[in-house]
């Protein structure tokens, strides 16, 4: 008996080798898409049925990797956190993130990306290097402070915000909202002491300054952070230094190994509603 | 570090001109609110002698100027930027710089002059 919940879909996927291709193609494939189907398992159906040379980047198949970020009917998404039904179209057009090399397909290269994101040093520094390969205790941070960069810690590195940022098209320059987004996620934590460091690159043309708040890479954003938000943050800081103005702190101190005893002022539970 | 302090100028120049603008639209298109802001003859803002007083404040000469500067460096550094997105070479950013320097400078000399000049024109033009 035929399955009356699938609807038939056409894929339109732009496939491209550099070196055997002059210029991209579209294929088109039909498929039947099941309610619940993502992009990413119709391309594994056009794949295994029709393209078994198609292309692309996945892994985690639950929106974690952030491998397999394309252009999905004109803005970029994860395809396996998108579902065909929700795109309410008969037509799902498949392509690589603009704004990248393309190896092959839907393949982008991601390297000059990730080479930027290692030039803004995206990790805690600090002096007491000792400490930190042989920890005594924990970095003292409380709630509040870090709720300023928790949003931002939960990047992904998709590539997703750089693809859809209008300065990255043009300015080859610019850094881009990731790599930025992640110096600030940095910079705004108080176990942290490296503002001074990648201060040297930020304030300079690679800097947040070609930002022109355009929203885009917090729109299209499929984890929810706000990179456009970080960078603005990171101008206020700079200029805030810039002017003698911002805060300057030392690193959290190590906050010792808990001693195991109870605390007094911790009030006991209440007593059980449930027998 | 360069780029952090030209933004951060264009910042400045930014709330210098809303500031002095202001001022501008209070002086020239509230004068119904306020007659007398500036005014001294009340009336039109526009009227030779509102205008011939204004020239002569050393208060105004110091706005027009400061205003001039302000807003000459927020539009080129905004130019600046939009021709830096067209992706030129080094050699080119380095011309564009020059240039729109230089232009901002001979505008900037002019105006100032003007201003500097205006209460001499105004007192010969029996103001």
């Amino acid at each position: 008996m035929a399955d009356t919940n699938l609807k038939q879909v056409l894929f339109r996927i732009r496939r491209f080798e550099p070196g055997k291709d002059r210029e991209p193609r579209w294929e088109e494939h039909k498929i039947d898409a099941a309610p619940g189907m993502t992009v990413l398992d119709g391309l594994w159906k056009v794949k295994e049925l029709f393209a078994p040379t198609l292309a692309w980047r996945s892994s985690c198949r639950m929106g974690i990797c952030g491998s397999c970020g394309m252009l999905v009917n004109g803005r970029p998404r994860l395809a396996c956190n998108t579902q065909i039904s929700e795109l309410q179209s008969d037509v799902v057009a498949v392509g690589p993130l603009p704004n990248f090399d393309i190896i092959k397909d839907l393949v982008p290269d991601l390297s000059p990306m990730f080479e930027t994101h290692r030039e803004l040093l995206p990790y805690l520094l600090r002096e007491d290097l000792q400490e930190q390969e042989d920890p005594t205790g924990e970095y003292w941070q409380t709630p509040h402070e870090l709720e300023r960069y928790l949003q931002f810690s939960y990047c992904i590195k998709c590539g997703c915000c750089m693809a859809a940022c209008p300065t990255v098209a043009t300015d080859p320059v610019y850094s881009g909202p990731m790599p930025l987004a992640a110096a600030h996620r940095y910079d705004s934590d108080t176990r942290d002491g490296g503002f001074a460091q990648r201060r040297e690159v930020l304030a300079d043309g690679r800097g947040p300054w070609r930002c022109h708040f355009a929203g885009e890479c917090s729109q299209v954003c499929p984890k929810g952070v706000d990179p456009a938000k970080a960078i603005q943050l990171m101008k206020q800081d700079l200029v805030l230094d810039l002017l003698r103005l911002r805060a300057r702190r030392p690193p959290s101190k190590v906050l010792g190994k808990p001693s195991g005893k109870r605390r007094e002022d911790v009030p006991a539970a209440p007593p059980r509603t449930v027998k | 570090m360069r780029d952090r302090t030209l933004w951060t100028w264009h910042i400045v120049a930014g709330l210098v001109i809303l500031v002095f603008l202001g001022l501008h639209m209070t002086i020239m298109h509230l004068n119904s609110t306020f007659p007398t802001f500036n005014n001294p003859a009340g009336g039109e803002a526009e009227s030779w002698v509102n205008v011939a007083w204004r020239m002569k404040s050393l208060f105004f000469a110091l706005t027009y100027v400061v205003m001039l500067g302000a807003a000459l460096y927020h539009g080129l550094y905004g130019l600046r930027n939009i021709l830096f997105e067209l992706n030129p070479g080094t050699g080119l950013r380095r011309t564009i710089n020059v240039a729109l320097s230089a232009l901002g400078l001979v505008l900037f000399a002019f105006g100032a002059w003007v201003a500097v000049a205006a209460p001499g024109v105004v007192s010969r033009m029996g103001g």
